[in-house]
């Protein structure tokens, strides 16, 4: 058990931590304009096509990743339908970059963050939003200075499960955008890397009591700031 | 000038009503149920009725005829809800300055520090709505809606959902409020005590429909209108003046146009106008001036109409030197005194009958506190 007390990096290590901290951070702060929308429509919305879109919000939670991370290519791919207009366009390529990993770990967060949103989004109050109409806000104003700060604990949680998913993805990363070192290599595809080579074992294990330790601090600091938000949200 | 006709039909209850107000506090009446909150929610704005018009001063805020509807943020009309609705995530201040933002700065109105002093909230600013009391809640939402500067102010029976004591504790703002601020209110409510005690103009709601509009003493004194207003808490309102005060037995006397009442002492200055409703069950009728009788006060008057049909308990009308007084008689009485209109007869009426519920702006002494026996 040497290894246990080593915990000396190597670079190909760093490089994977600092990878993964970055895809979990995009993918979240990525996602999250898009899933406030969609909770909202799923909340809020009456529209005939309500039921299927949140069928496709939550096919990333049940599909095999796998299935997702190919769909993905195949979609974002450079020749992909999407993936060659974004490229040609706009510039953005996602196809064995580490964006591609962000999109990948996006989708497959998406249906955690939105269902978080969407409960909290439910649970408000509506008519403390017609209160602050006869005051004279117009929706937008209602939806900042009402809606927003009554929603915000389920939105912080939203984020963190995001980012924690996007930590631990794996099928459809590897599927999307391959396992390369130091553009798509994340901790749990260096892990699994590593475990199959001889004597990488003890770069496993460190990674893997790094992941264990970015989990439990990511879930510390949403219990804390979600306690905080709820509380000021009931009015305490 | 309001100016209000509403239908709108929601599931088998249809609402169809309409009224004017000129200004001060003019009460919508009726049972739950009687289209009260949906005619105000009309006026505000929170629905789009089928067919209904709404004016405030000559501005059309509402018109289904010419497809004029102005969403209720750009209507100016303050609510204050049954249930406060302040802000759980803002203080006290923040609360009551929402309002504030959105408020065209030419509008004028009442300042912060008025509202604040009127409603004696200024020690509660800093605080949490959920740390707040039920009648402090209603104090602070009535100032958020006061304080958007408002052209009308809507109150859906802000006091439905506290305590006794503490809609004692709010009644007398509420009257500060009717007179002292510009605000014309409109005021739903289905408690006689508090209607009879607030309203300039009584409008009385059934099924959806106006059953009855006017000023508050007529109809409160229309004994067609008993199974509406509530058998019950019914009674005739008096305008009075504090006459005098009794030290000695810690009376008060008030005079009206129909006569002097004696009733527990009264903490006021002499010469205070005073409504005072007299409750029809607590009225007896005598064909002489009685003598040998504990009851303080006797007026003189005339039955001017006798309601009830066959059932075993009427209501009668007196005038009393034009003022109306209510009485809940039985048909024996009724029968076996020979009453009908035109009769000369006296009213009676126990002093300890004036409750704190009889009077408005005011709390009589203590003597009254338990008194809320009445026998008719």
């Amino acid at each position: 058990m040497q290894f246990a007390i080593d915990l000396g990096f190597s670079p190909e290590e760093l490089t994977a931590i600092r990878l993964s901290l970055r895809v979990g951070f995009w993918a979240m702060a990525g996602s999250l304009p898009v899933a406030v929308l969609v909770s909202t429509l799923l909340a809020r919305g009456r529209f005939w096509g309500r039921p299927l879109l949140n069928v496709l919000v939550h096919l990333p939670l049940v599909m095999p990743p796998v299935v997702t991370g190919y769909i993905l290519l195949v979609l974002f791919g450079r020749r992909g339908v999407l993936g060659a207009f974004l490229a040609d366009y706009l510039g953005i390529v996602f196809a064995f970059r580490w964006t591609g990993a962000a999109l990948a770990s996006a989708v497959m967060g998406f249906p955690l963050m939105v269902r978080s949103m969407r409960l909290s989004i439910e649970a408000v109050d509506r008519r403390l939003e017609a209160a602050a109409a006869t005051l004279g806000a117009n929706r937008a104003w209602v939806w900042l200075t009402v809606t927003l700060p009554l929603i915000l604990p389920g939105i912080i949680a939203g984020m963190i499960l995001s980012f924690a998913r996007a930590l631990g993805e794996f099928g459809a990363t590897i599927t999307f955008v391959s396992n390369i070192p130091g553009e798509t290599q994340t901790l749990p595809t260096e892990i699994y890397t590593l475990l199959q080579v001889p004597g990488g074992e003890a770069g496993a294990f460190r990674l893997t009591l790094v992941s264990v330790a970015i989990s439990v601090a990511a879930l510390f600091a949403s219990e804390a700031i979600a306690q905080r938000a709820s509380r000021r949200a009931a009015g305490l | 000038m309001l100016s209000v006709a509403i239908t709108h039909r929601l599931g088998g209850f249809t609402l169809d009503a309409a009224f004017d107000s000129e200004g001060g506090l003019t009460a919508l009446f009726g049972r739950s149920g009687a289209g009260k909150t949906s005619l105000v929610n009309a006026i505000a704005g929170l629905y789009r009725p089928e067919r209904g018009y709404v004016a405030i001063d000559g501005e059309v805020l509402t018109d289904t005829a010419t497809r004029t509807f102005v969403p209720p943020h750009r209507r100016r009309i303050g609510y204050v809800f049954q249930e406060g609705r302040l802000f759980p995530h803002l203080n006290v201040r923040q609360n009551l300055l929402y309002g504030r933002w959105f408020a065209p700065r030419a509008a004028g109105g009442s300042d912060f520090d008025q509202v604040v002093d009127l409603l004696g909230i200024g020690h509660l600013l800093t605080r949490r709505p959920a740390n707040l009391s039920g009648g402090e809640k209603q104090r602070v939402a009535i100032g958020r809606a006061l304080l958007a500067r408002p052209r009308l102010l809507i109150m859906d029976e802000p006091l439905a959902s506290l305590d006794e004591r503490r809609r004692d504790e709010i009644l007398p703002y509420i009257e500060r409020l009717r007179d002292e601020m510009q605000v014309p209110i409109v005021y739903v409510s289905h408690s006689i005590p508090e209607v009879a005690r607030l309203a300039t103009t009584l409008v009385v709601l059934s099924d959806g429909e106006v059953a009855a509009i006017g000023p508050t003493a007529e109809i409160m004194g229309r004994i067609d209108l008993f199974p509406l207003t509530g058998r019950a808490e019914a009674g005739a309102i008096l305008a009075t003046r504090v006459a005098a005060h009794d030290e000695k037995f810690g009376l008060t006397t008030l005079t009206a146009a129909a006569g002097e009442l004696r009733v527990p002492h009264l903490d006021l200055p002499v010469g205070t106008a005073l409504r005072v409703r007299i409750r029809a069950r607590d009225v007896m009728i005598a064909l002489h001036p009685p003598e040998g009788l504990s009851a303080l006060n006797v007026l003189p008057g005339t039955i001017a109409e006798i309601a009830g049909g066959d059932g075993p308990i009427m209501q009668m009308r007196l005038d009393c030197a034009g003022e109306s007084v209510i009485a809940r008689l039985t048909r024996r009485s009724v029968d076996s005194l020979h009453l009908a209109p035109g009769l000369k007869v006296h009213a009676v009426i126990k002093s300890i009958a004036f409750d704190h519920h009889a009077f408005a702006g005011a709390k009589p002494g203590a003597a009254t506190s338990d008194a809320e026996i009445a026998d008719g």
